[in-house]
């Protein structure tokens, strides 16, 4: 869907971006991490051209896209600022409706589009019609959100769209987020400097420092097969609580003992990873769940004890 | 305070009239110079915020032209644009013109950054951007530096009368000239009043929230445009020859009421400043104009004086007036001061006038070159009997004749001199005079009459007719009122008179006002 081939932005002599080649699949969901500086934002405002690039090829869809007009390039992607970038005199209705006004939507698709929006975005309807300074940053991020799936546009791109939140609001935001239906088709590009957000929201992540990227793979081969000391090194904190986001019940699935149980209504899909399977399993009476993998019809019954044994076996055998 | 009042309203009701028609005419002016100022200042801030590069010289230049006195500027102007309403609006333009562009730029500088880049990401044009993120955002400080540029022009559009464009300051000008309190709040009440309510009405639309801005904008421009047509209202008409009078002569019974009063005269007047009226009227930009029958300017710029045929004018003729004090104190200052007398006539005065307003020339090398040249002229004695003080107000004639008293003092007597120049207006002078600080200063008999004895006008009207009369008059009336004696006539009159240019005059054959006026009733 997206490939982006030897990328280069030089500010001068700054290397903000320096030879970068990756690509997203479609209904990917790929993460820009590093730290503050290494030239994450360069990057994605060269895939929508607010930057054009030194050097190199992006290509959308099989198109390049220095040969599309830039404004309809924009239009038919998403994009999330960091800052939200709402128009303060617009209304949230008003603000939403940018992106189909460009593109000359009826009035009435657009109604309806914004109040379907809305809802998934679970913003209250008494908002439609206020200015932006009058929401809390929580409110403003959906509605900034709101305004790039607008247009129903099959390319999201994000730049730490939970960054000016506070922890919780930001927890509760990206849990909304990942269960959001809109999303699960869209290719989508986010950039963030968190490492727990990456971990969770990403299928691939790209860890970049200083203009390069240092690795780009799955959260868990970043884990367990990290190319060398920066990235190890950039892993290093809160490293438990990044496997048990990287591992998915799949990937342990064998290892896992085959307590056969008659399938249960409330099972859990095996693609969870092993810490969301750990949140259900403290937060219910039971202390145990039941796991289901479509692949083989299996369904197995998990305790917490198992989970954390299983895990370790699984680690100590990864690890190199 | 009451009964002060009670004149002005008498005033402005009396004169409701022109009051009407001075507003509009301010009005007009003020916003049809600030609709060009927005068609131009708007586009070119805009264009300053887009191109950085170009704001410095963009905003140093419009900088530049508010730093230029307006007096100057409109001074600047008149060869190029003529006098009237093109070079007054074309002057208030230009003070608009910073208020408006930097408050563009800093509006539209000053819009954040991320929203010009959200609105880029969402895929909006440059156009879209300008119209509907930057513009609007930028509208309160857009809308501020216009209120700025509006209050400005309010206040500077009173120049315009200075230039024969009209507007409230021909009654705040005429008036400060006539001495004539009301006459100068009728002007500038008005004039501070249409400042107060623009400016309120402008924070009003400059308070009203986003929503309300957008329709805002779109009435704005049909709102200026009919406030700018005030101006053609009070303008529609024309005439064979336009007159230009100052402030000063359009309030004054020896000047354009006589002018109606006496001789029935019906001229197509504008009212302009004495600075730039002979030069208007040399370049053809008026025909008739009022002035001094003995300024140099009527020889550097080829007028003729129109005879006063009905005499309407009083006499100004000069003569050195000094206290019986120092009369006393100096006993032959008397006749040396009388050498002058009947020395020097109307074109003579004019000629060393224009010497020194025109070439330039010292007072002193003038009054020396003259007196060499009558033969009047003696070395210094250097004598030490005393110092005698001389007086003079604050333009070239009266320079030359304080320093042509000084030389002849200096010559013919022991006594030494100290001149004072320049004691600013009549009052001062005269001021200086009566507390003994000077001793001696050239005075005119019409100022006499009129401004230290002001005499009520059916004496004025029995005595204009003839100039000893005057000249006795004044003389008696300050011996016995100030002590202050009238010494003999130098020669020369002074006075208000109507001129035109010599060729036009001669072609239409006009020698007298009563010529100029049969003239103009011809079909
Ligand atoms: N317009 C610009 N002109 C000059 N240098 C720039 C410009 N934009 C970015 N840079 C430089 O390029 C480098 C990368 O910037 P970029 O904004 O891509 O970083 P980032 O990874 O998004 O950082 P952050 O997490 O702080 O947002 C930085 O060193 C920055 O100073
Ligand atoms: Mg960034």
């Amino acid at each position: 869907m997206i490939e982006v081939e030897n990328l280069s932005k030089h500010f001068g002599k700054v290397r903000a971006v320096d030879g970068i080649s990756f690509e997203v699949k479609e209904g990917e969901n790929l993460i820009l991490l590093g730290t503050s500086g290494c030239g994450k934002t360069t990057t994605l405002k060269m895939i929508n051209r607010l930057i054009e690039p030194t050097k190199g090829k992006i290509i959308v869809n099989g198109k390049n896209v220095t040969e599309q007009q830039p404004e309809e390039l924009r239009r038919s992607m998403g994009y999330v600022l960091q800052n939200t970038g709402l128009f303060p005199h617009y209304t949230v209705a008003e603000n939403i409706a940018i992106v189909p006004q460009l593109l000359k939507w009826d009035k009435k698709r657009i109604a309806d589009r914004t109040i379907e929006l809305m809802d998934k975005l679970h913003l209250d309807h008494k908002y439609l019609n206020v200015f932006p300074e009058q929401l809390s940053g929580g409110q403003q991020q959906r509605v900034g959100l709101a305004r790039a799936l607008m247009a129903d546009p099959p390319v999201l791109l994000m730049d730490e769209p939970f960054g000016a939140l506070d922890p919780v609001t930001r927890f509760n935001i990206r849990k909304e987020f990942i269960e959001l239906d809109e999303l699960k088709r869209k290719t989508i590009i986010m950039v963030t400097h968190d490492v727990q957000e990456a971990f969770e929201l990403g299928d691939r992540i790209c860890l970049m420092d200083n203009g390069k990227i240092m690795q780009a793979g799955t959260p868990a081969e970043l884990l367990f097969k990290p190319s060398g000391s920066f990235v190890r090194g950039f892993l290093k904190e809160q490293r438990l609580q990044l496997e048990f986001k990287a591992v998915k019940l799949n990937d342990i699935w064998d290892l896992l003992p085959s307590i056969k149980t008659r399938s249960s209504k409330e099972a859990i899909h095996c693609n969870c990873t092993v810490w969301e399977t750990l949140e259900i399993i403290t937060s219910g009476k039971e202390n145990a769940v039941a796991a289901t993998n479509p692949v083989n019809g299996e369904t197995k019954t998990i305790t917490f004890t198992q989970l954390m044994s299983t895990f370790y076996q699984y680690q100590n055998s990864e690890a190199v | 305070m009451n009964e002060g009042q009670q004149t002005l309203l008498d005033f402005m009701r009396q004169e409701s009239g022109k009051l009407a028609s001075q507003t509009l005419t301010h009005i007009g002016l003020t916003f049809i110079s600030l609709l060009i100022a927005i068609a131009i200042g708007l586009p070119l801030g805009i264009l300053i915020a887009h191109k950085r590069k170009l704001s410095g010289g963009v905003l140093g230049i419009a900088g530049v032209f508010q730093t230029i006195p307006s007096i100057a500027l409109l001074g600047f102007l008149i060869p190029v644009l003529g006098i009237g309403a093109k070079p007054a609006i074309f002057a208030l333009l230009l003070y608009a013109l910073l208020p408006i562009i930097r408050n563009t730029y800093t509006g539209i500088t000053g819009v954040d950054a991320t929203i010009k880049e959200a609105a880029r990401g969402m895929g909006m044009s440059y156009s879209q951007i300008l119209f509907k993120v930057e513009l609007p955002l930028a509208m309160p400080v857009i809308l501020a530096g216009i209120r700025t540029a509006t209050v400005i022009n309010v206040g500077v559009a009173t120049l315009a009368s200075l230039i024969a464009a009209g507007g409230l300051g021909e009654f705040i000008f005429g008036g400060i000239s006539l001495n004539n309190t009301n006459m100068i709040l009728a002007g500038a009440i008005p004039a501070a009043l249409l400042a107060i309510v623009f400016d309120f009405l402008l924070s009003k639309v400059q308070n009203i929230n986003f929503k309300k801005v957008r329709t805002g904008i779109k009435v704005m421009p049909v709102v200026l445009l009919v406030l700018a047509c005030f101006y053609f209202i009070p303008s529609a008409y024309a005439g064979k020859l336009i007159a230009g009078f100052t402030p000063e002569f359009m309030g004054r019974r020896d000047g354009d009421l006589g002018l109606r009063d006496k001789y029935r005269l019906k001229i197509h007047t504008v009212v302009i400043s004495d600075a730039v009226m002979y030069k208007a009227a040399y370049e053809k930009h008026l025909d008739v104009i009022s002035g001094y029958s003995t300024d140099g300017r009527l020889r550097a710029f080829g007028l003729v004086v129109l005879q006063d045929d009905k005499n309407i004018f009083p006499p100004y003729y000069a003569a050195p007036i000094v206290s019986a004090e120092a009369l006393k104190k100096f006993p032959q200052l008397e006749s040396t001061l009388d050498i002058l007398a009947g020395k020097i006539d109307d074109s003579t005065m004019t000629s060393l006038n224009y010497k020194v307003d025109y070439l330039h020339q010292s007072p002193q090398k003038v009054a020396m070159d003259f007196l060499v040249a009558k033969g009047l002229y003696k070395e210094p004695r250097n004598g030490n009997g005393g110092t005698v003080r001389i007086g003079s107000k604050i333009f070239g004639e009266q320079y030359i004749l304080a320093e042509m008293y000084a030389m002849l003092i200096k010559g013919y007597t022991d006594y030494d001199v100290s001149t004072k120049t320049g004691l600013g207006g009549t009052q001062i002078c005269f001021g200086a005079l009566k507390n003994n600080q000077i001793d001696v200063y050239p005075e005119y008999t019409g100022t006499g009459l009129l401004v230290m004895l002001q005499v009520k006008p059916q004496m004025l009207d029995s005595l204009v007719l003839d100039k000893d009369k005057v000249y006795n008059y004044v003389r008696q009336e300050f011996k016995t009122k100030y002590d202050i004696q009238w010494l003999k006539p130098i020669g020369f009159n002074n006075t208000y008179a109507l001129m035109m240019r010599r060729s036009e005059a001669k072609n239409l054959n006009i020698k007298t006002i009563s010529d100029l006026k049969r003239y103009l009733e011809k079909k």
